[in-house]
This record gives C-alpha cells, sequence and structure tokens, in this order.
C-alpha cells in the first residue's frame, strides 16, 4: 500500500509522494471522489487538515433529504436530492435508515403555503402523501396538538462518519489509494499553467511533504476558497453560514419532522440511532476555524422546535454542534438561506490552470453528484474513458467502518458471545474487540491513533455520558495493550474530554448538569487531568 | 401491603447524606444531640475514600503540600471561601473526630497531619489530600521512598491498569512494575469490584488469593491492588492478606463509584441506627416548613408517609448530583426552600470555554448564602428561619473540584452549623425554662 511513498532525499528530509490524483480535503465529497477516481482505475490521495468530516460533513443533521425541504425556493436542487435519495437508499443502505419524513404545519404557519405543498413535490416527482393530524399524531405522539396539516414523504437518516469511511476504504481495497489525516496545504508549486506539487505539513509532526500528481482536486468544504487562492485563483467565491444544531438524550420522533414553512430556523428534527438531533440556525460569519454553538443560538432552536414538538422544551440535550456551510456566492442577497444549495464546479481554466479544480457548495444528499461530476472533468482530462459507476455498483459494507452506526455496537457484541469482550462505552454499548479492529485497520487510523480518532470511527463517546467515562476505559484499554506507554495517554484523555466539552458546554442544565458535575470532579478533582502540565512532584 | 404513616420527634434533622450530611450527624452524635438524618446517600458512594482538605488554590493549578498554610493564602485570594472563616483548630477538630468515628465503625484512617499525604489515582497520576483509609495509607510511604513495588490487576476488571499506573509513575518511581492475575473463581468475562470485595471477606477466598499475590509479586516486598479488600472490614481484610502473604499491601481508589465509597455508605446505614440516630436513607426530603414550635418534614419512603418534627434542621443536600441544587436553561435554583442562589448572570458564563482550564468554570461558585451562623439567607438578606442551618458544597464561593477541597469544606462547615445549632437549641431550652 505504500508503493508509491518515495522517500527522496529532496531538503531536508522532506518526504514526497506520487499520486494521480490529490483531493484535498476528507468530507464526504472528497471521500466520494476518492472511490469514483477507483473505480475509473485512477489512483488518488485523500488528504484532511484534520480527519474525516471534521468540517459541515459531520456537522449536520445526518439527513438524507427527499427533496422536499428544496420544492418550494429551489427545484433544481429538489430534484437532485430526489434522485441522490433514491440511489443512495439503494447502493448504501448500510449508512442509510429508511425512517421516512413527515412536514407538519402547525397553528400559526402559513395555512397557503401548507396546501400548495403537495403541487411542489409533484412538479419535482416527490412522492407525498398528505394525513390526517390525528394519524400524524398517532405515528409520533410527541407532536404538538397544534398541528393541522401533515404530509409523508421519503425522507431518511444517513451516517456520513460511515459514508466517508466505507468510500475510503473500499477505493483503498480497489487500487491501494492512501488517506492521509492531519495534513494541511501549505502551497502549490506552479509552472506553465500547471500546478507541479503540493506543498504539505503533516500537523502531528510539522513535517514538510512534497505530492506530486497528474490532478489537484478541491474539495476543501468551506476551506476551498482559501485553497483556492493559494493557487492562484480568485473564482471561488463562498458565503459562509454558520449553523448550530443539538442533540436530544433521547429519540423523540421515528420519523424525520419538518416544519411544513419556507426553511427557516429550529425546524428539523432528525432522529439518529437512541438520539434526536434538532436544528439549525443559520447566521453569517467569516470565521472558519474557531466556531461553537452559543447559548442564544441554543436557546433559539429549542423555542422554535417547541412548537412542533413541545416536549423539546423540558427534553434532556447531552450535545450541541456548530460548522460553518460553505454557500455559493450568486444573488446580492445577504441572507444565507436564500443563496443557493446548489453545488459549483469549476475548472479554473480561466484562472491559468489546466489541472486544478474546485468542486463547493451542495449538500451531504447530493455527495456522490458532486464526486460524479468532478471524476469525469478529472478522468477526461487524464484521458480516461470508464465512466462513473458509483450509480451503480454497491457500497461495499467494510468491518472497521461499522462501529459508527448508531445503534448496531450492541448488535455485533450479543452475536459474538465473547465473554471477554468487556464493553469500554456503556451508553453506546462499544466493545474492546471495536477499538482493537478500529485501531488495526480503520482508515487513516494505523499511525498515532488518540481517542477523538477512536470516536470518530465508533459510537464511543456519543451518548449521555460524552465519553467521560468510556473515555477513561477505552484509555486504560490501550494502556494495558501497551499501545500508550508514557503520559500521551493521559494527554489524549484530557484533549478528548476538552473537544467533547465544547459540545456540551451550551447545552449543560438539568440532568446534563449533574452529569456534568460528576464528570469534572473525576477527571480534575480525582485524576487531575487540568493539572498535567504542571506535575511537579513535592515529595513528603 | 398497608401504608403506615410514621413521625418522628427530634433536636435535629439533618438534609442529606453525602460527607457533609454524615459528618453533621457524627458531630451531633458527638455532641449527645438527638438527631434524623434524610436523604439519598448516592453521592457518597462517588468518594474515593481520600478526604481533601485544601489541594490546590482555586485558579492556580499549582498543588500544595500544607493545606493549613494553604488555607491562609486562600483568605487572601478567596476570601469569601468557607473555609476561610472557620478557624484551623475548628477544622482539625473536625476532622479527627470524623475519621476517628469512622475508625471506631471499622474503616480506620490515617490523623490529619501537617502536611498533605501524596496520594495515588488510578491514572497514575498524583493527588494532594489530607487523610486516607488506613487500607490505602501504604501506598504514599512506598511511592515518597521509592521502594520497589508492583501494582497488581485483575483480568476482566475494567478502567484499572496496572500498566497505565505504572507508565505514568514510572518516570518518578523506577522501581514500580505491573503484574496481571486472575481472581479466584473469576476466570470468565466482566468482573466487578463490589463483588471481588464481598468475595474476599470469605477466608478461604483470601487463602487463594494470597498465594496469587506471592507469585506476581517477584522479590517486591510491596504490593498495591485497585480498591477492593472486603466491604465491611477492610483493615481486617488486609491484615490477613499481608499475614498470608508476607508482603505489605494497599489499596490504589478505582473509578467511582467504587467500593470505598460504598463502604461509607453500608457502614453508615448499618451504624448510625445501632447509635441511636433516626436514619432514613435513600429517600427525598419532599417539603420543609417551619412553624413556631419547629420544622416538619415530609417524606415517603416504601413503607408510606413519614413525618419529622425538629428544633432544628441542617441543609446539607449537596449540589447539582445530589439535588441541592438544579440547573434550569434559565438559571440555578435551590431544591427544596426555593432559597436565593448566587450566581452567574446568564447561562453563557456558567462554564469557560475550556473544559480542563485552571480558572474552573463560574456554575461552581454559585450557591447559597449564610450568615455567621451558619443560616441561609432569605432575598431579604436575612436568615430564612432562625432553625434551619447548612453546611456543605451547596454553599456558595467555593469551587471544590478545582480546589479538591470537597471532604474539608463538608466536613468543616458541618462541624460550625452543628455547633451553631447546638448553641440554638440551648438558647431555646433555656427559653422553655
Amino acid at each position: 500500500m505504500t508503493s508509491t511513498i518515495l522517500d527522496q532525499a529532496s531538503g531536508a528530509g522532506e518526504q514526497t509522494i506520487q499520486t494521480d490524483v490529490l483531493i484535498i480535503g476528507g468530507g464526504v465529497t472528497g471521500a466520494g471522489i476518492m472511490r469514483d477516481l477507483a473505480l475509473r482505475g485512477l489512483h488518488s490521495l485523500l488528504i484532511d487538515k484534520r480527519d474525516l468530516c471534521a468540517g459541515a460533513s459531520g456537522g449536520n443533521h445526518g439527513l438524507l433529504h427527499s427533496g422536499g425541504r428544496y420544492v418550494s425556493n429551489d427545484l433544481h436542487s429538489a430534484i437532485e436530492c430526489r434522485v441522490e435519495n433514491e440511489i443512495l437508499k439503494r447502493l448504501a443502505p448500510q449508512c442509510v435508515e429508511e425512517t421516512g419524513g413527515l412536514f407538519v404545519a402547525v397553528e400559526g404557519d402559513d395555512p397557503e403555503f401548507a396546501a400548495k405543498f403537495p403541487d411542489f413535490c409533484e412538479a419535482a416527482g416527490i412522492s407525498c402523501k398528505e394525513i390526517m393530524p390525528i394519524e400524524a399524531r398517532r405515528m409520533e405522539p410527541l407532536l404538538s396538538e397544534k398541528l393541522f396539516k401533515a404530509y409523508l414523504v421519503p425522507d431518511a437518516t444517513i451516517d456520513p462518519f460511515r459514508l466517508a469511511l466505507e468510500n475510503v476504504a473500499h477505493a483503498r481495497i480497489l487500487n491501494d489509494s492512501i488517506y492521509r489525516p492531519h495534513t494541511e496545504i501549505i502551497s502549490f508549486d506552479i509552472k506553465d499553467g500547471q500546478i507541479v506539487a503540493a506543498i504539505c505539513r503533516d500537523n502531528r509532526t510539522q513535517a514538510t511533504l512534497r505530492i506530486q500528481a497528474k490532478q489537484y482536486v478541491n474539495a476543501g468544504g468551506a476551506w476551498a476558497m482559501d485553497i483556492a487562492r493559494k493557487a492562484g485563483c480568485t473564482d471561488v467565491n463562498l458565503l459562509y453560514s454558520k449553523g448550530t444544531l443539538l442533540i436530544s438524550h433521547d429519540r423523540m420522533a421515528a420519523h424525520v419532522i419538518n416544519r411544513l414553512r419556507p426553511p427557516a430556523d429550529g425546524d428539523i428534527l432528525v432522529p439518529g440511532g437512541t438520539v434526536s438531533v434538532l436544528g439549525t440556525t443559520s447566521v453569517h460569519t467569516d470565521n472558519l476555524e474557531t466556531i461553537r454553538p452559543t447559548v442564544e443560538e441554543i436557546d433559539h432552536n429549542v423555542i422554535e422546535g417547541t412548537a412542533m414538538i413541545p416536549a423539546l422544551s423540558t427534553a434532556r440535550y447531552i450535545r450541541a454542534f456548530s460548522r460553518v456551510r460553505p454557500l455559493l456566492q450568486s444573488s446580492e442577497s445577504a441572507d444565507a438561506r436564500d443563496a443557493t444549495r446548489g453545488f459549483a464546479l469549476l475548472d479554473h481554466i480561466s484562472q491559468g490552470l489546466t489541472n486544478f479544480c474546485t468542486i463547493t457548495g451542495g449538500k451531504l444528499t447530493t455527495f456522490r453528484l458532486m464526486a460524479e461530476k468532478t471524476s469525469d472533468l478529472v478522468a477526461r482530462r487524464l484521458g480516461n474513458t470508464k465512466g462513473c459507476k458509483t450509480d451503480s455498483i454497491p457500497l461495499p459494507d467494510g468491518d472497521a467502518c461499522r462501529w459508527t452506526e448508531p445503534g448496531a455496537a450492541p448488535r455485533y457484541w450479543y452475536k459474538a458471545n465473547n465473554s471477554d469482550d468487556m464493553i469500554l462505552c456503556e451508553c453506546e454499548m462499544v466493545p474492546q474487540s471495536a477499538i482493537d479492529e478500529i485501531v488495526k485497520c480503520a482508515p487513516g487510523a494505523e499511525e498515532d491513533m488518540t481517542l477523538e480518532a477512536i470516536a470518530l470511527r465508533s459510537r464511543a463517546g456519543k451518548g449521555p455520558c460524552q465519553g467521560s467515562f468510556c473515555g477513561i476505559r477505552i484509555a486504560s484499554y490501550l494502556y494495558d495493550r501497551g499501545y500508550y506507554r508514557d503520559k500521551t495517554g493521559l494527554v489524549h484523555m484530557r484533549d478528548f474530554f476538552n473537544e467533547r466539552f465544547k459540545g456540551m458546554r451550551t447545552v449543560i442544565w438539568g440532568q446534563q448538569a449533574a452529569q456534568m458535575e460528576l464528570a469534572e470532579a473525576l477527571h480534575c478533582g480525582l485524576l487531575g487531568l487540568d493539572n498535567l502540565d504542571n506535575d511537579k512532584e513535592h515529595s513528603n | 401491603m398497608k401504608e403506615e404513616a410514621r413521625h418522628f420527634e427530634t433536636e435535629l434533622a439533618v438534609i442529606g447524606s453525602g460527607i457533609a450530611g454524615f459528618a453533621a450527624s457524627i458531630f451531633a452524635l458527638n455532641r449527645k444531640i438527638a438527631t434524623a438524618q434524610i436523604g439519598n446517600t448516592g453521592a457518597v458512594a462517588y468518594t474515593t475514600g481520600y478526604l481533601d482538605l485544601l489541594g490546590s488554590i482555586e485558579g492556580t493549578g499549582v498543588a500544595i503540600d500544607n493545606p493549613w498554610d494553604g488555607i491562609e493564602d486562600l483568605k487572601k485570594a478567596h476570601p469569601a471561601h468557607p473555609l476561610c472563616h472557620i478557624p484551623a483548630g475548628d477544622i482539625r477538630e473536625g476532622f479527627e473526630q470524623f475519621t476517628a468515628f469512622l475508625g471506631e465503625c471499622g474503616i480506620a484512617y490515617t490523623k490529619p497531619h501537617e502536611d498533605n499525604i501524596t496520594a495515588l489515582t488510578p491514572a497514575g497520576t498524583l493527588k494532594k489530600t489530607l487523610c486516607v483509609p488506613a487500607t490505602m495509607a501504604a501506598g504514599p510511604k512506598a511511592f515518597s521512598s521509592k521502594t520497589p513495588c508492583v501494582i497488581i490487576d485483575f483480568k476482566g476488571l475494567k478502567g484499572f491498569s496496572a500498566r497505565q499506573v505504572v507508565a505514568n509513575l514510572r518516570d518518578k518511581w523506577p522501581t514500580l512494575s505491573a503484574e496481571r492475575i486472575t481472581f479466584p473463581g473469576m476466570d470468565k468475562g466482566e468482573i466487578y469490584p463490589e463483588v471481588m470485595a464481598r468475595a474476599l471477606e470469605v477466608p478461604a477466598t483470601r487463602q487463594e488469593l494470597a498465594g496469587l499475590l506471592k507469585q506476581a509479586a517477584g522479590g517486591a516486598k510491596v504490593i498495591g491492588l485497585p480498591a477492593l479488600l472486603g466491604m465491611h472490614e477492610p483493615d481486617l481484610v488486609r491484615a490477613d492478606l499481608e499475614k498470608l502473604t508476607g508482603l505489605q499491601i494497599f489499596e490504589i481508589p478505582t473509578m467511582p463509584p467504587s467500593v470505598p465509597g460504598i463502604r461509607l455508605r453500608e457502614m453508615f446505614e448499618q451504624v448510625f441506627p445501632q447509635k441511636g440516630l433516626t436514619l432514613i436513607p435513600q429517600q427525598k426530603v419532599s417539603s420543609l416548613t417551619f412553624d413556631a414550635g419547629g420544622a416538619l418534614l415530609k417524606l415517603r419512603d416504601n413503607y408510606g408517609p413519614v413525618t419529622i418534627h425538629s428544633k432544628a434542621v441542617i441543609l446539607a443536600t449537596g449540589r447539582f448530583l445530589s439535588g441541592g441544587l438544579e440547573a434550569q436553561i434559565n438559571g440555578i435554583s435551590e431544591s427544596l426552600l426555593d432559597l436565593p442562589v448566587t450566581q452567574p448572570a446568564a447561562r453563557t458564563d456558567w462554564y469557560s470555554k475550556g473544559y480542563t482550564d485552571h480558572e474552573g468554570h463560574a456554575i461552581h461558585k454559585a450557591g447559597i448564602e449564610i450568615d455567621s451562623s451558619y443560616r441561609p439567607l432569605a432575598q431579604n438578606g436575612e436568615p430564612h428561619n432562625k432553625r434551619l442551618f447548612a453546611a456543605g458544597i451547596i454553599l456558595a464561593h467555593q469551587d471544590w473540584i478545582r480546589g479538591r477541597s470537597g471532604a474539608g469544606i463538608a466536613i468543616a462547615t458541618a462541624y460550625k452549623a452543628v455547633e451553631a445549632a447546638e448553641i440554638f437549641l440551648h438558647a431555646a431550652d433555656a427559653l422553655d425554662k
């Protein structure tokens, strides 16, 4: 698998890697391009400055749109969603839960808009069935009594982490394509209208890497504009929209619940395993790196969501998260919700480059289509005529990727029936063997596996305790295995808890405040993780 | 089953069954005050057994060796902190009475000395604390003299890794090593400290374990084990194992809820009724009202409704984990009487951005205010009621987590609250006569 890595002694120990295509950005689109290219016989290297799905791909509802959301204001996107929804349900069923979706109007919503919804759906070819409010409330008992209109649509949920992992794993099996996390673009070497190399930094070791490819793909999502500028391209113009979502402790509804009104804040509730995800807010931002949920956004989501599901006002929440959506700047409108939800592929010919392209915008549901269009361009430029196969070949079900699926871990564990295989994450029932499998062979896990990297590749830490207990147990287990041999395990543990905390900070009230007090008493009061850096011994 | 209403008359009612509540009952017993104690005993099970007084000055991240000097520094940095208003002699007396009581009841403790003990944690980090159970005392001693020592863990016991303890201590303790053994009769699947602890109360299990320990110790004369040496007579279990092995043995706390915490809870539940105290554990007081003659507490247990009439009340209901305080989306409140809670202006300010920052989090300093007689204050700044006193970490202006001062605040304020309650009771008696 390392056949394409050449340890050349160029410069001060600088490593050079060669590949057909360098893909920058490990979101679902980058991962999708990697697999699409591999199916055409093209080798690629996928890099991400952090890790898979660290941006918008990992920070969303996990909603596989039917298209219903966009029927009133973006017919083109609605149709794309409908087509991709059907393809993914057929070819990647292991990543999809066919929950079905409801669009509901409650007292105060526009009855005219609600009445027109079926016609909008018909125009987009989306199946839409009206059901009586009483029937809707029978299906979803927590829905508001003030419901007056309800439609059933083929919405579903999709696990973006598993999707990205499976795409990367399949590409690796097909032709040894490589995924490299924590690798950031610094600059491009450009000669005569061609990029000849990408200069990268390994963010863990600070080592410099030189990546030589025939084609370069910018799938940087919200970071695509910055990456394009490093290649001298000024034709990528993005609006950044910060969205904040929160996760409830319980699964509040079995269906995706959408508010039947033009897209606005706090109007989608999506089930995911044992929890539900509520969101989102949308505010313009210029900041890409340090966005975090605010108390104001959380309260706004809860208040808006309560109109559909009153129980959301007293629900226990375990986590909130924010991410930046890249939206294509196409109109004069300042409202991010009016910017198109479509995607754009830029070939950068007008910028004087012939082997660079940027794919940006879009949404989780259309990632495959985005990958297809990008790969078509790249293949054409490389004289490859094989054509796209991701709309006909099923996505294989990889063992090391299965641990991200909500609710799946207990099934595997019971099936294996090995009493020595202890459960390390008790909220999500993640056993030792899962950690072993991930450390051994999950994509991007070969080197330096941290608790954060394990959490990204499994459900560990995603339950009510948010990793405060399993983080300790998994670290102990990794010490046991001899994986940690010094203070590194404690540092990883602290960093993991700090990272999880970012998502908890704004939703700590009710029972979660008690949970947090206990966690902090353990982590800081007992283990002293707040004091690792000045751990000076005063001997008695 | 037919329900039966019960009624108790008492001088003092202690609400809460954490360290502060138990300490208050002990001090009241020592002062021969008729006492009833009510409340969930959940939180005691979360203690490690270590009794911290002050391990760090909040906000500094620096471990302190001498907690008594530390309190002097605390007075400068955080003058509103509850420990700053209590004479050192009273704090010491509180710790002495508390640990002496535990010792008499079968869980021996080290005495409070001048310096903190540098104690071991299950992660292999070090922690400053004032008193430790006798079963754990040999660990810090072996650490400070760097005696050759083997940490032994058990197959199937998760969350305690001898290799982890050793990996993190080896640079300070080069003669430390790790071994793993199989607990007698528990060779398959996951095993639990509580079950192991109860198994070790059987002499035959100890006999069998001793053989395995001797083998695992190799040439070392001192061994460390996760805390599971018996539930009711830990000192006896340890002494017997030491005799059988010829080794010095110490315990290291495991992750809570742990055996040392359960030991304390079960001991209190067994001993208090024998000492004449009315203990109604595992129940929450549903209402507390005052009239001219005293306080009326209402609650309900499995047998039916209970009312308690007392002349004075100590509120030691703890914080969020124990239910003394409640955090709601729009603010923090006190659960039983809706006493005013000193707190940050908005929820945005509850938590700092960094979880493990030295600063700690403002939410921990929230709590109720008291006067110099430990009486909680009402909205108007006057005592809520002359019969009501408060103790423990429900009090404002302290961060027991960053300060490593949970037991210290609990014991010291319970000592003072009982003292104040006794003065009140005597004055009331004098008035009656």
